[in-house]
């Protein structure tokens, strides 16, 4: 029996979030007043829970480390946001977003969980729309859909390409009426840097401010991290520079468990890398591959000189082409799942195929859709006998209309017309599916605190699917958490004032003062990003896309290699009194130095292909999809939650068995 | 290429700051602006000296952190673009750039390029919501409709990122565009009807209070911002402001 | 309404009105002086009886010498209080980059036409209140016939004046290149149906500075 309880509540899977609801303790208005909140991090997540928690009246003190809730990096967020409302009545439910969401993470979530997601999903539209969010609508006035990812159905909400930042904004003017009204004390330009318990209770944090470098105490009745995801272990990818795991990992070191580090989704169509120099890679939209072809030089004499610049692509002739996605899965073609696409084109790159200077592209080509587009659009204009020039033009217009903006920002940044030259691309890791473990009601393993947003593990199983995680966010924020952290609070109601000069606190700080005091005093020799760069380059070369266990093996050591020569030989100048950004890199890439060796770990002893996950050990044998990810039912139908143990390595296994009651288990195949 | 950069330099808020010049080398033109930035700080952190400290966080143009004023101009001189977005193909080998912070007296110097946005933070908070809270029971989202047009724009609106490009360029430091914005994106949906004269008057009372300057029409804010805001924002908000104030 | 006109954009407003109010009033001088191309009678008829109308002397008169004095006095109020939004100034700045020089320099511009106002006014407007109120003679004659159109002639023979009035309307020209579309920004009105006014401004504030001009350089050649 593992330690670990998921606090499922009893009863039919469609019936029991209302019937948590019906019989949790509530704590009444005038007690709310006596209760602090602190959340950390103002993402979709962090932002939604802070806004609702203080309308209920609890005190509710937030932080983040930009200069203002906006800039979270939900704010990036471009596609759309999933609800099971069935506008388009094209069959949608609760039941079949739940059904898409648990299996699009191959059999990996906890059903419940999910099936709350979907169930709350509907709302979350609603909330968004009476606070004014400008969603995408048609000629009726009615709310547009799009369909995103793979699913059947056309259920994705979306306010242009920014729908993250539109959504985030929503989250951030609810936040505002209750700064204004004193309900939420917003802490910008913040940083958490530990987890203050007391009597083995969340009731407090230690936070630099990153403008005066004064390390201050906060406390509260509950603590809730939402903070966003740990992509950055990689340092590539389509995270934002800022992002961290460190509010993450240092709860995690105070007794919250750590569930799936390894799962990560690198997303197949990101603009590559050009050089050394790359700080981060920037997504394009998932829906260009409904539209584009996927290709490398069939002949590697070719690649070599389009890598050397001898040759262009459109040189090439179509039969020297590999359209290596239509080739291997004919039924899906260049439309299979994120992590299948990432994959092959890997594959690829490492046989040398790669198509730019750093040998890490494949292109993504948009003639034919332009020759197709443009026939049809010639016949509908009646015109009769188009030249080639005409019929490339008017297919153009069609491609420009639906994803103008995206060429237009790889014009900006690669400096190519991706109207005359095919696009290149290469995979990024894009989002982290593992988190922080919790229950069902989103707490940690440490009671009174709690963990929502991309910073769990919950819902996405070993794969998100497209719109999610936006959907996640917002559904724990303004749906999920205010509920079941009442149920906690309710004990609270005669604690009182948590008071901060305690012993507990005394520690904590200590501890966090020490850290800063040894990095600013260390005299070391290399920068916090060169240690950052080489933690990604293993991660990426053996931790990355696909994975075997000898180098995962390599990979612990040399992880921790990479440690202990980081804290001999890092160098942070400036002082701790004022705003010192390297200093604040260096707490953040020390972090990342213990989560990447817990990382490979997981993704070692995970000797299943699951969602993101591929183990090379791991592949069906032979038949039609031979080569192709296996998973393990059998053996690995479990979550992964990861206790600290002093070393990464030696981190102990909890495992939470998932039960499968209401869907049945199908191998994925898209041959 | 090789650079030389002039930039501003300032310890903290109190201090008075200097332009301070350096020398960069082997810049690819495929960098972007903020990643030969990278290349100038590795080096000063190798040498010992403090890095030039500017704020930066998504570096793809949509977080609104990035905002350096860059030879002149507000992100610098290509257009539709935040400082990150910007490329080294826009600049020549022996090109001398001057970088400074984004200036106002309602955006006060942190530490060299870094500035404190919190007067448009002050401002949002003055009335840049709409007052609903989140039961779980508003009506349903369909049961508003909205047409595409008025939609359309309250988007092209709420696309503001608050980068305070507009207040940077702008001669006056005014922050109209960005107040326009808010004020323009609730005003053309009917969600934003109910508090519309209460928002319009109060985001301007804050705005005028944080110490921003008066809209001269120059267009300057437009020209740089980075997301396209237009101007006609600017004019709806005066409209919204002439109605609510009659109203009293 | 209160406070309205202490806020930045109750301040835009009554900078827009009393713009708008200077605007209209130009027509009406230009109007004015136009006659003078073409009919010395009709001229002297027309001045005559806007210097002795009480309704415009009284009424019209004081209400242009406050909005002009309003004009001015609240574009230095706004001047100073923008000048002061931004402490430290910019080591490089390139306003070329994303604005046009008229609208930047509105308050030089603007200036140009103040010193422009201040002589005009010693040169007509003095003299006619002197005539008028002060020795009394509200005849409009001289040795028998109208004095207007003669004294219009006889201003204009030296050639610094009229060097002078053609500085002083290019100025006005280049203040309204900017502000006339400005004005009604100011006003809210800036939409897809206002495009077509950015055409009639751009011809207002050229035609009209340009005709004064030519008025000027007519009387200088043809007196
Ligand atoms: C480029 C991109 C595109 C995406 N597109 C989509 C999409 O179309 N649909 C979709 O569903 N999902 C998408 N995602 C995923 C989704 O955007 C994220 O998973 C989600 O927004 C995460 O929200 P969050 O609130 O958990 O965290 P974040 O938004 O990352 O917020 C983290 C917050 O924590 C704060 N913080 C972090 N560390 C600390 C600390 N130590 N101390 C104090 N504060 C801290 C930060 O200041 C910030 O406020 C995309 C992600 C990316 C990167
Ligand atoms: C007497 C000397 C004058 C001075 C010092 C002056 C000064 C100014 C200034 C500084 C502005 C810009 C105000 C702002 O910040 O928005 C302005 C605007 C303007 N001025 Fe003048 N001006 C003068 C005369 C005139 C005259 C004679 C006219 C026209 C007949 C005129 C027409 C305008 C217009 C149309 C605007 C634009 C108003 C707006 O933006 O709302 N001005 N003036
Ligand atoms: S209006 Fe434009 S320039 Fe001003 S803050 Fe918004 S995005 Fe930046
Ligand atoms: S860093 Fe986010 S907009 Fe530039």
């Amino acid at each position: 029996m593992s330690v670990l309880d998921s606090k499922v509540p009893k009863g039919p899977i469609k019936d029991k979030w209302t019937d948590y609801k019906n019989h949790i303790d509530l704590v009444n208005p005038a007690n709310k007043r006596n209760i602090d909140i602190i959340v950390v991090g103002t993402g979709l997540a962090g932002g939604s829970a802070a806004a609702t928690l203080a309308e209920l009246g609890y005190n509710v003190k937030a932080f983040a480390y930009q200069d203002s809730p906006r800039r979270a990096h939900s704010i990036a967020a471009q596609g759309g946001i999933n609800a099971a409302k069935n506008y388009q009545g094209d069959g949608d439910s609760t039941y079949r977003l739940f059904y898409d969401t648990v299996k699009g993470g191959d059999y990996r979530s906890r059903e419940a969980n999910v099936y709350r997601l979907a169930e709350v999903s509907a709302n979350i539209i609603d909330q968004c729309v009476a606070q004014g969010v400008p969603f995408a609508r048609d000629y009726g006035g009615l709310l547009d859909n799009r369909s995103f990812g793979g699913v059947l159905v056309s259920r994705t909400f979306y306010a242009k390409g920014q729908t993250g930042q539109q959504l985030l904004l929503g989250a951030y003017s609810a936040m505002n009426r209750q700064i204004a009204r004193g309900k939420i004390e917003m802490f910008n330009r913040h940083e958490m840097l530990d987890v203050v318990l007391v009597d083995g209770k969340a009731r407090g944090i230690i936070t630099r401010n990153l403008i005066t470098g004064e390390i201050e105490r906060h406390s509260a009745h509950a603590v809730v991290i939402g903070t966003g995801g740990y992509g950055n272990v990689y340092f590539l990818s389509t995270n934002a520079m800022g992002s961290n795991a460190t509010a993450a990992w240092k709860i995690h070191k105070k007794g919250a468990f750590f569930a799936n580090p390894c799962y990560t989704q690198i997303h197949p169509t990101c603009i590559p890398r050009s050089g050394d120099y790359q700080s981060k890679l920037t997504l394009m939209s998932e829906s260009l591959r409904n539209d584009g072809r996927i290709w490398v030089p069939a002949k590697i004499e070719d690649a070599k000189a389009i890598q050397e610049g001898k040759l262009k692509p459109t040189q090439i002739a179509e039969a020297d082409r590999d359209y290596y996605l239509e080739r291997r899965y004919p039924a899906f073609g260049n439309l299979v799942p994120r992590d299948v696409a990432s994959r092959a084109a890997k594959e690829r790159c490492d046989a040398g195929y790669g198509v730019n200077a750093t040998g890490e592209a494949v292109y993504l080509d948009f003639a034919a859709a332009f020759q197709r587009y443009g026939s049809e659009q010639a016949k509908l204009k009646g015109i009769k006998n188009p030249s080639k020039e005409e019929v490339i033009k008017l297919g153009q217009a069609i491609i420009e209309e639906k994803y103008g903006n995206l060429f237009q920002m790889y014009e900006k940044i690669i400096a190519e017309n991706p109207y005359e030259t095919p696009m290149m691309i290469y995979p990024a890791t894009h989002y982290t599916m593992g988190g922080v473990w919790v229950d069902y009601n989103l707490m940690t393993t440490v009671p009174g605190l709690y963990c929502i947003g991309e910073a769990n593990f919950s819902d996405h199983g070993a794969n998100r699917l497209g719109a999610s995680a936006l959907m996640q966010g917002l559904a724990d924020g303004y749906f999920v958490l205010p509920y079941t952290i009442g149920d906690y609070l309710s004990n609270d109601i005669r604690t009182g004032k948590i008071p901060t000069d305690t012993p507990e606190f005394d520690a904590v700080e200590k501890e966090v003062q020490d850290k800063i005091d040894f990095f600013l005093n260390n005299n070391g020799t290399k920068s916090v990003d060169h240690f950052h760069k080489r933690l990604g380059k293993v991660m990426w070369d053996k931790v990355g896309m696909s994975r075997n266990a000898p180098q995962l093996k390599e990979a612990m050591a040399e992880i921790k290699a990479i440690r202990e020569e980081f804290w001999k030989e890092v160098k942070v100048p400036g002082s701790g009194s004022e705003m010192n950004l390297e200093l604040e890199k260096a707490g953040r890439v020390a972090d990342f130095l213990e989560l990447g060796e817990l990382f490979a770990k997981d993704a070692l002893v995970r000797e299943e292909s699951c969602g993101g996950h591929f183990r090379e050990e791991s592949t069906e044998l032979d038949g039609e999809q031979k080569g192709e990810a296996k998973r393990n039912d059998k053996d690995f139908a479990f979550v992964s939650a990861w206790e600290y143990k002093g070393e990464p390595a030696d981190a102990v296994l909890h495992k939470e068995e998932l039960e499968f009651n209401d869907i049945e288990l199908k191998q994925r195949s898209y041959k | 290429m090789n650079l030389t950069l002039k930039i501003w330099r300032q310890k903290d808020s109190k201090t008075k700051g200097q332009m301070v010049d350096y020398k960069v080398t082997d810049i690819s033109e495929h960098m972007s602006f903020l990643e030969m930035m990278d290349v100038l700080n590795e080096q000063l952190v190798n040498s010992g000296d403090e890095p030039v400290a500017f704020d930066h966080d998504c570096r793809e143009g949509i977080c609104g952190m990035c905002s350096m004023y860059i030879n002149g101009e507000a992100h610098g001189p290509d257009r539709g673009i935040t400082t990150c977005q910007l490329h080294m193909r826009m600049f020549n080998d022996g090109d001398t750039i001057t970088i400074e912070p984004f200036r106002a007296k309602a955006f006060p110097v942190i530490k060299d390029l870094v500035v404190d946005r919190m007067s448009f933070e002050r401002i949002q908070q003055a009335g840049g919501y709409i007052s609903v809270n989140t039961s779980g029971n508003t009506q349903d989202a369909n049961a508003l409709p909205i047409s595409k047009h008025a939609a359309d724009e309250a988007m092209d609106a709420a696309a503001c990122i608050g980068c305070g490009a507009c207040v940077a360029t702008c001669k006056n430091s005014s922050a109209m565009l960005f107040v326009g914005a808010k004020v323009a994106q609730y005003a053309l949906l009917p969600q934003g009807q109910v508090e519309a004269a209460d928002r319009v008057k109060n985001m301007v009372a804050q705005m005028d209070l944080e110490g921003f300057g008066n809209c001269t029409n120059t267009g300057a804010c437009e020209v740089e911002c980075p997301k396209g805001i237009s101007l006609e924002n600017i004019a709806r908000m005066n409209r919204e402001f002439l109605k609510a104030s009659i109203k009293g | 309404m209160s406070g309205f006109f202490t806020s930045s954009i109750g301040r835009k407003y009554a900078m827009a009105l009393s713009a708008f109010f200077l605007m209209f009033f130009l027509i009406m001088h230009v109007a004015l002086n136009a006659v003078s191309l073409f009919s010395e009678d009709a001229f002297n008829q027309a001045s005559h009886f806007m210097g002795t109308n009480p309704l415009i002397q009284f009424l019209m008169q004081p209400v242009l010498m406050l909005g002009v004095v309003f004009h001015f006095v609240m574009g230095f109020i706004l001047e100073i209080k923008n000048r002061s939004a931004r402490v430290v100034k910019y080591a490089k700045n390139n306003g070329a980059a994303n604005s046009t020089w008229m609208s930047r320099n509105m308050i030089y511009s603007g200036l140009f036409i103040l010193i422009f106002l201040v002589i005009h006014f010693l040169d007509f407007w003095i003299p006619e209140i002197n005539t008028k109120y002060i020795v009394g003679d509200m005849s409009g004659l001289h040795d028998g016939s109208f004095r207007y159109f003669h004294e219009l002639q006889h201003k204009f023979i030296p050639i610094w004046r009229v060097a002078l009035y053609c500085i002083g309307f290019i100025f006005l020209a280049l203040h309204l290149l900017h502000g006339f579309d400005s004005a009604f920004q100011s006003l809210g009105a800036n939409n897809k149906y206002t495009k077509g006014l950015k055409g009639f401004g751009k011809a207002y504030a050229i035609l009209i500075p340009l005709m004064f001009i030519i008025i000027a350089l007519f009387h200088h050649f043809n007196h």
